[in-house]
């Protein structure tokens, strides 16, 4: 990893924040799916790079392939047949599913052990499979669904926007390879820039509700969708993604807090009862011949 | 001094647990005090470095269900022999309305039972909360169950295993304190019985009834 400690802005369970000083150039990647032909180069690249070999499955009936991400495949094209509203006809809608890499992210923020998902400065949410405890539960804080568990290991894999390319100045393995031009990598403010143009385009010819999907209740995300027909649902992309309130409250400092007070009031109250009161005993000889 | 931890030959006194009793109660004491200084670990990172004491944070976090199984059996196992002298009667009411001044050592409320009204809330108050603690743990064990459960469930067993852990460990530490307050009270669960003055002194109904002998 050519990461330095430097370059790590958050740390999943960690009682020190880490260190701010370094104001890295935040990146993204835009998934223009208006240009995606669905050929899964990228998914070759994914597993090519990352040397990952998922077990060959069966074919389930439609073009996915695998059927769903799981531990060795982290990105997974995802083709959507669609009837669009206003009776625009049918449309055949290709997604390229994977970690968004959120600017809060809800996985960081579920993990109980120090260390084990980390979040560098220009943005890539990493998982550290080193410190990782296999307890699952970045899934719950998940909004995409994304982390896959393996039952090999006991330990969780994600795409990881090829944080080891990145670091040394490459783009990532999918935006490589991708034949079409479909996927481009850069800064988050070029990215923007280059999605706003296209979104122009695409309006100019009849995609009028073409919109960029960059959700604002993760804070934002560093993978960006350029969406021809705008409504995030008919890419079965959450319309307003957040962690789970209840992965906030159960992960919040005010809960975290309550639980540590609580265990030091029980202790503080036991010991200042003991010391106003006394022991209760029992008078032996007093009691023992009543009548 | 306190006479009634150490009794002079010949002195009265009256069986309160069986040796099976006791044994199951130590080895859900034992249990729960793995199971929390583990869970604690994955509740805060303040708390992390309690996972030393598994050998590591991820075979801890193998461990604690297997523990948490564990305490569920035996819990129940010795709560079932228990749950007859649990049940909440008139006399009671009339306890918990006292129960401050008791705490205070300025009224000493009648108990009828081998359990005074306190005991009583705390038996129930664990009934629910360790069922509580086990059908959520099961949501969240990985790898054999959580995978059958939806992310929604997850997320809501999560928060609810992590403040049930709360409530018990108020309840336990209540539980532990009483038993050291209560000068006498520790010999039951070391040694099964307890002094006839401290039967007659916390539970006269219960001690009339064990040694028929009038009640004080």
């Amino acid at each position: 990893m050519a990461f330095q400690s430097l370059d790590v802005i958050n740390r999943s369970a960690s009682t020190s924040t880490p260190p701010q000083a370094r104001g890295a150039l935040e990146v993204a990647k835009l998934i223009d799916i208006s240009k995606c032909i669905g050929c899964k180069a990228c998914q070759s690249a994914c597993m090519e790079w990352n040397d990952l070999r998922d077990e060959v499955g069966v074919n389930p009936g439609h073009y996915d392939n695998p059927a769903d991400l799981t531990a060795q495949s982290w990105t997974v094209m995802r083709f959507y047949e669609e009837e669009l509203p206003a009776d625009k006809g049918l449309a055949w809608l290709i997604v390229k599913d994977g970690c968004l890499h959120c600017a809060e992210p809800g996985c960081l923020k579920a993990c109980p052990a120090p260390g084990a998902i980390v979040q560098y400065a220009n943005g890539i949410v990493d998982f550290q499979q080193d410190q990782c405890i296999g307890c699952g539960y970045c899934q719950t804080g998940c909004p995409f669904n994304i982390p896959r568990y393996s039952m090999k290991d006991q330990k969780a894999y994600k795409c990881t926007l090829c944080s080891d390319r990145v670091s040394v100045g490459l783009e990532p393995a999918c935006v490589k390879t991708c034949p079409t031009g479909a996927l481009a990598f850069g800064t988050k403010t070029d990215m923007k820039d280059l999605a706003g143009e296209r979104l122009v385009e695409l309006k100019a010819r009849g995609f009028e509700k073409a919109a960029l999907y960059d959700p604002s209740g993760v804070g934002g995300t560093h993978v960006l969708f350029v969406l021809p027909h705008g409504d995030p649902e008919l890419y079965r992309l959450p319309k307003d993604p957040r962690v789970s309130p209840l992965v906030a409250l159960w992960r919040s400092g005010v809960a975290k807090t309550l639980g540590v007070l609580t265990m030091v009031s029980v202790v503080v109250a036991g010991f200042f009862h003991y010391m106003k009161v006394g022991p209760i005993e029992v008078d032996e000889d007093h009691k023992e011949n009543p009548s | 001094m306190m006479p009634a931890m150490r009794m002079p030959p010949g002195q009265e006194v009256v069986p309160r647990y069986s040796t099976g009793e006791r044994l199951t109660h130590w080895a859900v004491a034992v249990a729960y005090v793995a199971l929390f200084l583990s869970g604690l670990a994955l509740f805060h990172p303040f708390f992390y470095w309690t996972s030393a004491l598994f050998g590591g944070a991820a075979f801890m976090r193998v461990l604690h269900p297997f523990l948490g199984v564990a305490l569920f059996v035996l819990f129940y196992a010795y709560a079932l022999r228990l749950w007859r002298d649990n049940i909440m009667t008139d006399s009671d009411k009339k306890w918990m309305g006292q129960m401050v001044a008791y705490m205070n050592k300025a009224a000493d409320p009648y108990v009828d039972g081998k359990y005074n009204a306190g005991q009583k809330l705390m038996y129930w108050s664990m009934i629910v909360v360790i069922a509580g603690l086990f059908l959520t743990g099961i949501v969240l064990w990985r790898p054999y169950f959580a995978p059958s459960f939806s992310l929604g469930a997850r997320r809501f067993a999560a928060v609810l295993h992590a403040g049930l852990a709360f409530v018990m460990f108020v309840g336990i530490g209540v539980h532990v304190y009483a038993a050291y307050w209560t000068k006498g009270s520790m010999r039951a669960m070391t040694r099964g019985t307890v002094s006839g003055a401290w039967a007659r002194f916390h539970h006269p109904g219960w001690y009339a009834r064990m040694t028929g002998k009038e009640r004080p």
